[in-house]
């Protein structure tokens, strides 16, 4: 026992300082936050400083972080909402109605999602500059929701898949309608599995850069292309760039530990259990 | 399983039409923009000059395989690809097996280590630029400092390195979750049962955990391999493509060509470059994750 005890115990050191030293650029970053902007360039970095919330106060008083806060919302709540609206149905028919063609139905949709961004890059930001589309909430809504269509069928697919068809079945004798059954017993029963199915869409929409960098500018822009923004002028406002990074992978990061398990099926289209 | 069966026979009315409109949009982002970036790849077309028109024939493609640019920027591709993929499904694995032992907080270490990925690109790399790696008030120069050496201007002396290190740092957890995933459902009994027969560590390693983990890790290996094709956020905010070439990949030379040098023809023939590459490897993720779907 003395054994188990010392190598769990080297497993601790071990695991504590790999973790530490992976979070410490994030933990990092919330520390220059709390710094004021002299504190934050100095050398050598100040560990021990008078912490201030100044610069969460001065990023939340500019209006156009607000703005650009707003946008990240709109735009992956938005297409997150739309694709469920697509995927839910889907999924639905190809769970409980699999015929010889749901198979290939759904390795085709995963092979869209092969197809890189930048091969198509040249037609969507033409058609979009044609459509007006360049720097609108709907635009970033609309290649979002197509990009995460397909993960999304696949995930609801898996999910669906957990409950037994005998549920539905014996409401299908009282004659529900196809979209009754959909709306009044499935989606119930499914909510877990559609909530976290929802989740990953949100991060996925949140934290995507392509796109966003370049199909807007200011208008609908959001965070990831505000953070991008302070990238080019250098060593004056760490503390305040820290503290708007901050506030931008707050509440994914959150969202994200919750849904770690979810992630795996989601972003492995069920090929890892 | 049977309820397939029983259902496999009919196909009851009003399904189509639910499923319809999840096909058909997907339909429309595939075929759409895919021919017109082939279409576009063969004319002569240029944003700021609309008298430069018509038919080009294989030019575009014969100018950008005589452009250097081409040559280097598909080595970085492979190069950062190659490199980062190493470096994460290396670490993936042995960090799978570390957050496999039990030990003392072991469920938020793993939260500590699995946060990286949840950062949007952007933000991970102007940490590591402004605060890390900067020459002068960075992190590492200070560290440097303590230990006598010289501080490393990351992104002057080593730029590819440096998109390396950030993007490998983004991914590694990513590797991480699946391949500990994977690792968890390695039944207890086959490992006891190893133990048993005075299997050592690395015995185990060889003969039973990698054997277990070879689908689990040529997903990740092609999942990640189909995100690094189109790797971009990263090289925009800290090297943009250089210092002149070093770090431009195939996505920031299309950018460069389309939406900054505003060769729409140039851009597409490297456009269609991106996507044989990418079907190269998506065809053996499709093949893989095929195997294991049950409809």
């Amino acid at each position: 026992m003395q054994l188990k005890r010392r190598q769990k115990l080297i497993m601790t050191v071990l695991g504590w300082s790999i973790a530490l030293l992976m979070f410490f650029p994030i933990f990092w970053m919330f520390l220059t936050s709390l710094k004021t902007e002299i504190e934050a360039v100095a050398t050598p970095p100040s560990l021990f400083f008078q912490a201030t919330f100044d610069n969460f106060r001065v990023v939340q008083a500019r209006a156009d972080y607000l703005s650009f806060a707003t946008n990240s919302i709109i735009i992956s709540i938005g297409s997150t909402l739309l694709a469920m609206l697509f995927a839910v149905p889907a999924a639905y028919v190809m769970a409980f109605f699999p015929d010889k063609r749901t198979r290939g139905t759904l390795l085709w949709m995963l092979s869209t999602k092969m197809l890189p961004p930048v091969g198509v890059l040249v037609p969507i930001y033409l058609l979009f500059r044609n459509l007006g589309l360049i720097d609108t909430h709907i635009g970033l809504i609309i290649i979002y929701m197509l990009m995460n269509l397909p993960i999304l069928v696949w995930m609801l697919f898996t999910f669906f898949k957990d409950i037994p068809n005998d549920i539905l079945e014996a409401s299908r004798i009282d004659g529900a309608g196809r979209l009754g059954e959909l709306i009044y017993l499935l989606i119930p029963l499914a909510l877990p599995g559609i909530a976290s199915t929802s989740l990953l869409s949100i991060i996925l929409a949140w934290n995507e850069a392509f796109w966003s960098l370049n199909l807007t500018t200011f208008k609908a822009a959001p965070l990831t292309a505000f953070i991008a923004s302070f990238s080019a002028p250098e060593g004056l406002f760490w503390a305040k760039l820290s503290a708007a990074s901050s506030l931008a992978i707050a509440p994914i990061l959150v969202l994200g530990w919750f849904s770690q398990k979810q992630l795996v099926r989601g972003l492995t289209f069920g090929a890892v259990k | 399983m049977a309820r397939s069966g029983n259902n496999r026979k009919r196909r009851p009315s009003g399904t189509l039409v639910l499923i319809a409109p999840s096909v058909i949009s997907l339909l429309i982002w595939m075929l759409v923009p895919l021919a017109m970036t082939l279409w576009f790849s063969f004319r002569r077309f240029n944003l700021i000059n609309p008298f430069i028109t018509g038919f080009a024939g294989f030019d575009n493609y014969r100018f950008l395989l005589q452009d250097p640019a081409l040559l280097t920027s598909l080595i970085n591709t492979v190069v950062l690809v190659g490199s980062v993929l190493a470096i994460t499904v290396g670490a993936g694995i042995l960090l799978a097996i570390l957050f496999d032992q039990p030990f003392w907080g072991q469920s938020i270490a793993r939260l500590l280590v699995i946060a990286p990925f949840f950062v949007m690109p952007t933000v991970s790399a102007l940490i590591w630029k402004n605060m890390l790696m900067h020459p002068v008030n960075g992190v590492f120069a200070y560290l440097a400092k303590l230990v006598g050496a010289n501080a490393i201007d990351w992104f002057g002396d080593v730029p590819m390195l440096s998109v390396v290190i950030i993007v490998a740092w983004q991914w590694i957890p990513f590797a991480t979750l699946i391949l500990l995933t994977a690792i968890q459902s390695l039944s207890q009994d086959q490992k006891e049962a190893a133990h048993i027969d005075g299997a050592g560590p690395l015995m185990m390693f060889f003969a039973i955990i990698l054997p277990h983990l070879q689908r689990a890790i040529s997903v990740v290996i092609m999942i990640e391999a189909i995100f690094f094709l189109s790797l971009f956020a990263e090289i925009f905010v800290t090297t943009s493509g250089g210092p002149g070439l070093a770090t431009t990949n195939l996505a920031w030379l299309i950018y460069l060509r389309a939406l900054l040098e505003f060769n729409i023809g140039g851009a597409s023939a490297a456009g269609i470059f991106a996507i044989i590459l990418a079907n190269i490897v998506a065809i053996f993720l499709i093949r893989t994750v095929a195997r294991n779907l049950e409809t």
